[in-house]
């Protein structure tokens, strides 16, 4: 294991057996023992001793010239020519750290036909906007943007690479680190410069959400991380802001790639992407059947969101997989989630718990997703949700 | 057709609750479980296999213990497993986890198809599955919801994204990553039990891989945990009971400047 007690320093402080949040330290003859089975080599005793007492082996290889490394990319993620919305809120989060760093912020626009979108970027904050504009990168496919992304890094050294948590960011991303040999952190939630050291600082729920854990990546770079919609604010447009286009020419051959996209396929269903909505109308087992389903629309209509479902309504046939909102699902973050008729099985509050505000509304008052509710409604949903979409008219209306 | 399916044991993080008293994860008496996701490639892999002919393997890499999904998967239908377990892996990240497993799979050699869940339920990363394929340099369709057809050493598969689906077409060998829509898993049958019971498991150490050991493990790692906390619990909400119109009225009253 790479992980011991060094007895010569231990004093038998305790201060371990405290921190280590897998109860994997206990003190035996008044110096701390590994219980190697409980040990996930998370390393929070490491830092928590006073006396050096623990040591841990980390990676012992390190990515050549690392001081070269400078700046903060962001992965200008775009579908049919159109830019994300995560890729705004990537830009913001992104130049809070490019000043920390006093570095400059930089989006990588991958496609074709785009470079009418660079402007834009710019205006979100970014200093420059290295463009590949290519007809072979025009529809995402991992082999040629692994190889576009990787060739641009390895030229311009980036010190921090940040990407949408999408399908296609999730798919890229995970291809390119391992091609650059360096650490990817999942879905961030925060984002940070560590004041001393300048490494950056990720922060991302583990075990089901239910503890959070800060990732570094000391001697890899670039260091990179995902980050999902909606978990920072967009940069606001400012249309003063100037900044350097770099327009990069990749050989085709570069661009090859093994598989072939044959046609994209839309679903009306899932027209409104529950990932990016910022409101969300949820119903759960209590809807009693698919056609009850209209009333939640209609809500979501009204406050202009979308609907989502848990589990329960899926398995039944009431909703169709795109919505469901849980473990096995996907996982979002609204500014408002209400959950209808939903009991709040931790697999479905794994999908939700990081909503601005939840709203729940059940007739079981001792239902689990009162626990997570910012504001609960113990009543029949088929008597509130008309009555709450009737009032939300109103007073949007005026 | 030579399927693999990668497959991990995961604690039923539906279980894992905090000792309030100590702040520490209560992990005794959790179960361990197939990752939910992996199920379903299982669950594809026999399908692949019934349809096309060949041979499942079931591959995991984790503590001894982890033996059990491979049991778990040979009783719903895979014919084999191997596991990959050793202290020198202990601590591994998505890095070190893809090239092992990717070593492993070099061992085995004779694949046409390695099919993943789309992430774990533990560690939520997806990096993994892309991990292998990239190590081993093969084609990859990740959040597969369908597979159309394999011919002619060619493989269509419909790929979901945010606003419907893609359909993608790959050359053989590939890896696919699955999500939930893909099929329904079946229950294991009296025969895979029975077969699942008795079969012998390998169980590959690090010196049975052609690796390089700085790559394994904590020591292979680039990404560190540096600190570990508890979040701060959501602020006890306020519930309105009673009648349903005085609650709209109440609850509207503390939104509506929330949703200008």
């Amino acid at each position: 294991m790479d992980i011991r007690i060094i007895n010569e320093k231990c004093t038998g402080c305790t201060i371990c057996t405290k921190v280590c949040p897998f109860a994997a330290l206990t003190m035996h003859s008044k110096k701390a023992v590994i219980d190697y089975d409980k040990c996930s080599l998370c390393g929070a005793c490491v830092d928590s001793c006073k006396f050096d007492a623990i040591e841990i082996k980390r990676s012992s290889s390190r990515t050549p010239n690392l001081e070269e490394y400078k700046g903060v990319w962001v992965l200008g993620e775009q579908r049919r020519g159109h830019v994300q919305s995560v890729v705004f809120e990537l830009l913001s989060k992104g130049r809070e750290l490019a000043d920390k760093l006093g570095a400059e912020l930089s989006c990588v626009l991958l496609g074709h036909n785009i470079k009418d979108t660079a402007e834009h970027l710019i205006h979100r904050g970014a200093d420059n906007v290295i463009i590949v504009d290519n007809p072979k990168l025009e529809h995402f496919m991992d082999e040629p943007y692994t190889k576009a992304l990787v060739q641009l890094i390895r030229k311009y050294r980036p010190a921090v690479f940040l990407c949408g948590a999408t399908v296609v960011g999730r798919s890229l991303i995970s291809r390119v680190a391992v091609k650059l040999h360096t650490g990817l952190t999942a879905d961030c939630t925060g984002l940070d410069i560590d004041p001393k050291e300048g490494f950056l600082l990720q922060t991302r729920p583990a075990f089901g959400g239910n503890i959070m854990a800060t990732i570094l990546s000391k001697n890899h770079r670039p260091q990179m991380a995902t980050v999902r919609h909606k978990v920072f604010k967009e940069a606001v447009v400012d249309t003063s802001r100037k900044g350097k286009v770099i327009e990069e020419e990749l050989t085709s051959t570069l661009l090859t790639s093994r598989t072939k996209l044959l046609d994209i396929v839309e679903e009306i269903e899932s027209t409104i992407n529950i990932a990016e909505a910022d409101i969300i109308v949820s119903g759960g087992r209590g809807m009693k059947g698919p056609e009850n389903f209209k009333i939640l629309e209609e809500l979501a209509q009204a406050l202009g969101g979308a609907v989502g479902s848990s589990r329960a309504a899926v398995d039944a046939g009431w909703m169709p997989y795109s919505h469901q909102v849980g473990q096995t699902g996907k996982t979002v973050c609204p500014k408002i989630y209400i959950a209808c008729g939903i009991s709040g099985q931790i697999q479905h509050l794994v999908g939700m718990q990081s909503s601005d505000i939840i709203i729940a509304i059940n007739k079981d008052p001792d239902a689990p997703i009162f626990n997570v509710a910012t504001f609960g409604v113990v009543g029949d949903l088929f008597e509130v949700v008309p009555l709450l979409t009737k009032k939300f008219k109103e007073v949007l209306n005026k | 057709m030579n399927i693999i399916v990668c497959i991990k044991q995961v604690p039923d993080t539906t279980q894992v609750k905090i000792d309030p008293v100590t702040n520490t994860l209560i992990r005794d008496g959790v179960e361990s479980i197939v990752n939910p996701f992996d199920a379903y490639a299982v669950e594809e892999a026999v399908r692949l296999k019934e349809r096309y002919g060949g041979k499942v393997l079931a591959l995991t890499m984790g503590p001894p213990q982890a033996e059990a999904v491979l049991r778990e998967a040979i009783g719903l239908g895979c014919d084999e497993g191997i596991l990959v377990s050793d202290r020198a892996f202990a601590g591994s990240d998505t890095l070190a986890t893809g090239y092992t497993l990717a070593a492993a799979i070099r061992k085995i050699k004779i694949f046409d198809i390695i099919l993943c869940g789309k992430q774990a339920s533990d560690g939520d990363t997806a990096q993994v599955g892309p991990g292998i394929a990239t190590q081993l340099d093969i084609p990859q369709i990740t959040y597969v919801k369908k597979i159309e057809k394999i011919e002619d050493n060619k493989l269509i598969a419909h790929r979901m994204i945010e606003e419907g689906f893609e359909m993608i077409e790959t050359s053989l060998p590939c890896l696919l990553t699955v999500v939930k829509e893909i099929n329904e898993p079946r229950l294991p049958s009296l025969k895979g039990k029975m077969k699942a019971k008795k079969i012998e498991i390998p169980a590959w150490k690090a010196i049975d891989l052609d690796i390089d050991e700085v790559q394994l493990g904590l020591t292979g790692s680039p990404t560190w945990v540096s600190k570990i906390f508890t979040p701060p619990p959501r602020p006890k909400g306020e519930i309105f009971e009673g009648a349903a119109e005085e609650s709209v009225n109440k609850l509207v009253e503390v939104l509506k400047d929330r949703l200008k």
